[in-house]
């Protein structure tokens, strides 16, 4: 085991010590916030070294290789970005600011381990650390919101349950293969799969965990109240990361369990259907910015899907380059309702009311991470869309994409909201003359802003890179 | 393929010059602060891409269907994506329509647009862009970036700048087309999946099982069917075209509206030839109820914008039933009948534009009686109207006669029927004509009699009516002489405009022929 193999976990677990360490000492959260800044940043550049490292860890039971290492590089980049919109973590009571990083880094490195994991526990246990450290992040938030308190039990309650299915299904499939290394599932699950209902359900039920994480029907419900009730930071940091990770598995899972089982791609389609038009017509009548990126995020989470169950390297590759889009348009987004409500309070559309006049910079990058969303070139949200839906032709998958085109559809309205509520303004205030106040955002949060704006833009217009990176990164499986 | 590749006779991507002028002209208006300045920025970007655009013109090939002036570069080679721009007689014209009305878009909004001009000036910009990307794309996906990027300008300039309904207007514009082409995405990435490419002119090349092609040209058409639009899908129309500042009409008139044409004529005809002509006899049908229904509806509206907007319907009827006539003189008349929309409508919404700055009304009734101290304004708006009723030399005429020549042609009773379409719109033209020149009818004596008076103080000031009127400033004017120009150049010598459009029609007939043809041979199996 060479040191570059466990490079970047090691710096999580370097990061979560010095943490700890700043606890006991009621640190400063601007200290805080630098020091995790720091850390993640020397996370990336290690992510980014190992990125080609491959090995096997732990009794076989840790694969390192570019699949994962892609994925820790992602995971990286966006708990840089979660840390970066929320420096200083203004959400947070600050003598506890310490505390709370540590759970973050705790988080993380719980999924760093899970994208490498290929054995059934190791996997179950890498769910556990990213989970159990959410769980008490969530409810850690300035003044008493009843609201997070909820979101915290909510999501207790419902990672209990999909840690339980889970726990059932993996115990039918080690039942019926007497194994628990997906090296040796992968040769026997296919068969038994399609032969075999009780292996289906097993999997099915151990993939119900990693749809938790996913916020994908059925194990969608947690997520509108947490987005709602968890601090601003947090949710950034439960909107993106813990998909990362559940993306990571799922592929994973699917590569070695054959994807091309009928009964499988069936009932996934299913899925996939009822998240995204669930997750779009709930998100037509929210008012709390959050709760309508914690619908559409369940709405994302189909279309991930659809790519997911397309498999095969563009299905694959597809869905890889789908999450890195939707990790840097929802930072968009969290960046913006970050700084518009900078005590930590929700926003609400008319919190966003002429923002434009206030701050051009907040403004368009909101309006560019929603048009990305609504899949509008030349955000990179078309091309990921555009992806995603040739990799389910290719399968034939016609109703499936028919399905998810009409969501789209439905879904740029309430991302237009967005857009209108940023740019418009009302008609007294433009008659009236009155002048906002605009925000002092300084030059880091502006560049900050610039550069998300710029990657949302620049990943769409010349995506091959990255869709390049993301089928070398699958095709190891394949 | 070589990374960058032109074929063209100028030895310089001209279309890309064309193409990324504006927006390069579009990054630069947040540094100017000096509003003048800003129109004059965006006045001379907007020129400067329609004199690039000319040697499309002047050098054009006439004798040839290829696609001319091409330009190719690898883009997103790992799914076989590339930048590949190329015009052929069929978008040329509409390139050049395009950059042509551009510059009268900022010209009409000189005084009327006064809040946020930097972010005004961008959009137009930006917008000129995008449409120009649709129309010299050579790739389906290109095609439908460039075609996407579209709303979100004109959702704007709609919703920003737009009159007290914007909201509504806007986003029922942008719902409309959006769902519209969304469909249009998924016939874009079928068609890859089954040939591998996103090459347009291979496309065309490609041949397709009836099945396959049906899926195809509903696909399409249904994008297509709505931004012309045809009924039933026209509903958004009024509403953008009346809440719309009067360069957003245009634009939406001139240019916008003939993108479903352009796109019929560029996926549906030559890509399903067959299913075209299986669902001609239905989309036949819809261009003739559009042309009588909004007709109809044109002649009972007291709003002037709406009144156009209606007449919209009407003339873009006329377009879609030429190009599903599949005739030469089909074809070719609803290709000039786009170009002739683009310029009578464009201009009459420009009419409308001036006349709303001065009495803030775009009611009938309230800009009744104009003759007496608007001699040049109605001048200009007559010659106009005569030209949307299709009056013999100018250039309506020319296009509704070929239409409706191909329908005697092909299908007599389908112009049997479309003619009381032409008469329709002589009569709500004439209508609008009258009231708004004379006003002589509806007893408004009274009003008649205060008007007069004001014109016999030699005050151009109508305060009777709580009207300030003045005729038309040398901006005003030279815009609509521009447009005059055409009316009448076109109308008396069509052959220059035809002549372009001519290989390229015939290329396109041939090519629905030999799919017709292989129907008939499958038939006759």
């Amino acid at each position: 085991m060479s040191m570059m193999e466990f490079l970047p976990e090691l710096v999580l677990i370097g990061m979560t010590l010095i943490f700890f360490g700043l606890s006991l000492f009621k640190a400063d959260s601007v200290l805080v916030g630098r020091v995790a800044l720091g850390g993640a940043g020397i996370l990336v550049l290690t992510a980014f070294a190992a990125l080609s490292s491959e090995g096997m860890l732990f009794f076989d039971a840790y694969r390192v290789d570019l699949f994962s290492q892609t994925f820790k590089l992602l995971i990286a980049f966006g708990f840089l970005g979660v840390l970066a919109l929320a420096s200083g973590f203004p959400g947070v009571r600050n003598e506890i600011s310490a505390e709370y990083a540590m759970f973050l880094s705790i988080s993380t490195m719980g999924l760093t381990f899970l994208v490498s994991g290929v054995e059934l526990l190791t996997i179950l246990l890498c769910l556990e650390i990213s989970s159990f450290a959410l769980y008490v992040a969530i409810p850690m938030r300035k003044g008493a919101h009843r609201t997070q308190y909820e979101a915290g039990i909510k999501y207790v309650l419902f990672g209990a349950l999909a840690t339980g299915v889970t726990v059932f299904g993996m115990s039918y499939v080690v039942g019926l293969t007497g194994t628990t290394y997906l090296s040796e599932l992968g040769p026997l699950l296919p068969d038994l799969v399609a032969s075999e209902p009780l292996a289906l359900i097993g999997l099915l039920m151990i993939l119900s965990g990693f749809f938790y994480k996913l916020a994908l029907f059925p194990m969608h419900f947690w997520t509108p109240d947490v987005y709602e009730g968890a601090a601003n930071e947090t949710t950034a940091f439960v909107a993106t990361l813990p998909k990362i990770g559940a993306v990571a598995l799922l592929i994973r899972f699917m590569a070695s369990s054959g994807a091309d089982s009928g009964h499988l791609v069936w009932v996934l389609s299913v899925f996939a259907v009822f998240s995204m038009t669930y997750g779009n017509l709930a998100a037509l009548v929210q008012s709390d910015i959050k709760r309508l990126l914690a619908f559409s995020s369940i709405a994302h989470a189909g279309y991930v899907m659809v790519g997911i169950l397309s498999a095969g390297p563009e299905g694959f590759g597809s869905a890889v380059y789908y999450i890195f889009g939707y990790l840097v348009m929802t930072l968009g987004c969290f960046y913006v309702i970050c700084q518009v409500a900078p005590a930590g309070e929700n926003l609400s559309f008319d919190g966003l009311k002429g923002l434009h006049r206030k701050s051009p910079v907040l403004a368009f990058t909101l309006a560019v991470a929603a048009c990305g969303m609504a899949g509008i070139p030349p955000a990179v949200g078309f091309p990921t869309k555009f992806l995603v839906f040739t990799a389910a032709i290719g399968q034939g998958y016609y109703a499936l994409v028919i399905l998810a085109v009409i969501n789209a559809a439905i879904s740029a309205f309430y991302y237009l909201k967005l857009v209108r509520a940023a740019y418009a303004l009302p008609e007294e205030e433009l008659s009236s003359g009155a002048v906002h106040p605009r925000f002092a955002l300084g030059v880091p949060m502006t560049a900050l802003g610039i550069f998300i704006t710029a990657v949302i833009l620049a990943s769409g217009l010349f995506p091959e890179p990255i869709v390049a990176m993301a089928r070398e990164a699958v095709g190891v499986l394949l | 393929m070589t990374n960058a590749l032109l074929y063209n006779s100028l030895g310089y991507p001209i279309l890309s010059a064309v193409l990324l002028t504006p927006l390069a002209g579009a990054a630069c208006c947040f540094f100017i602060r000096n509003q003048t300045v800003l129109k004059l920025w965006g006045l001379l970007v907007t020129l400067m891409t329609a004199a690039l655009s000319l040697p499309l013109w002047t050098a054009f090939d006439r004798s040839t269907p290829a696609y001319q002036f091409v330009e190719m570069m690898e883009w997103f080679p790992s799914i076989g994506l590339s930048y590949q721009l190329g015009v052929d007689g069929i978008s040329v014209l509409l390139v050049l329509l395009t950059t042509f009305i551009m510059p009268l878009c900022i010209l009409c909004s000189w005084k009327s647009i006064e809040h946020r001009l930097a972010e005004f000036i961008f959009a137009i910009l930006v917008m000129e862009t995008a449409m120009i990307g649709v129309f010299v794309s050579m790739n389906t996906v290109l095609f439908y970036i460039f075609w996407e990027a579209m709303l979100i300008p004109m959702y704007l300039l709609i919703a920003v700048w737009g009159g007290p309904r914007k909201d509504y207007a806007a986003i029922k514009f942008f719902l409309y087309t959006f769902v519209g082409s969304i469909f249009f995405l998924v016939a874009i990435v079928a068609l890859r999946v089954k040939t591998g490419t996103f090459f347009i002119p291979d496309l065309m090349a490609a041949e397709f099982s009836f099945g396959w092609q049906a899926w195809i040209f509903a696909g399409c058409a249904l994008a297509f069917a709505v931004k012309i639009p045809m009924f039933p899908f026209h509903t958004w129309l009024p509403a953008a075209h009346v809440e719309a500042p009067t360069a957003g009409s245009v634009i939406l008139a001139s240019i916008l509206l003939k993108m479903g044409g352009y796109g019929f004529l560029r996926f549906c005809l030559p890509m399903a030839p067959q299913a075209t002509e299986f669902f001609a006899p239905f989309l036949i049908v819809l261009s003739l109820v559009g042309i009588l229904y909004g007709g109809y509806l044109a002649l009972g509206q007291s709003d002037i914008k709406k009144l156009i907007a209606y007449s919209s319907v009407g003339h873009m009827g006329f377009v879609t039933l030429g190009i599903f006539l599949l005739n030469d003189e089909g074809v070719k008349g609803a290709m000039l009948q786009m170009i002739n929309h683009g310029i009578t409508t464009g201009a009459l919404f420009l009419c409308i534009g001036i006349i709303y700055e001065r009495t803030h009304s775009r009611e009938i009734q309230d800009n009744a009686a104009l003759g007496m101290f608007m001699p040049v304004y109605v001048t200009f708006l007559g010659i106009f109207s005569l030209s949307s009723l299709a009056f013999p030399g100018t250039n309506s005429f020319i296009g509704e006669f070929l239409i409706l020549m191909g329908a005697f042609r092909s299908q007599p009773l389908v112009g049997a029927i479309a003619i009381p379409g032409a008469i329709l719109a002589a009569a709500y033209m004439l209508r609008l004509l009258q009231k708004m020149v004379w006003d002589s009818s509806d007893g408004h004596v009274h009003h008649h009699g205060e008007a007069a008076h004001g014109g016999g103080q030699g005050n151009d000031n109508d305060h009777a009516h709580g009207r300030k009127l003045w005729d038309l400033d040398l901006r005003e004017t030279a815009c609509l002489t521009f447009l005059v120009v055409f009316v009448f150049w076109i109308g008396l010598n069509p052959q220059p405009v035809l002549s372009v459009m001519d290989a390229s029609v015939t290329h396109l007939l041939d090519q629905v022929a030999a799919g017709q043809g292989s129907v008939q041979a499958l038939a006759g199996h």
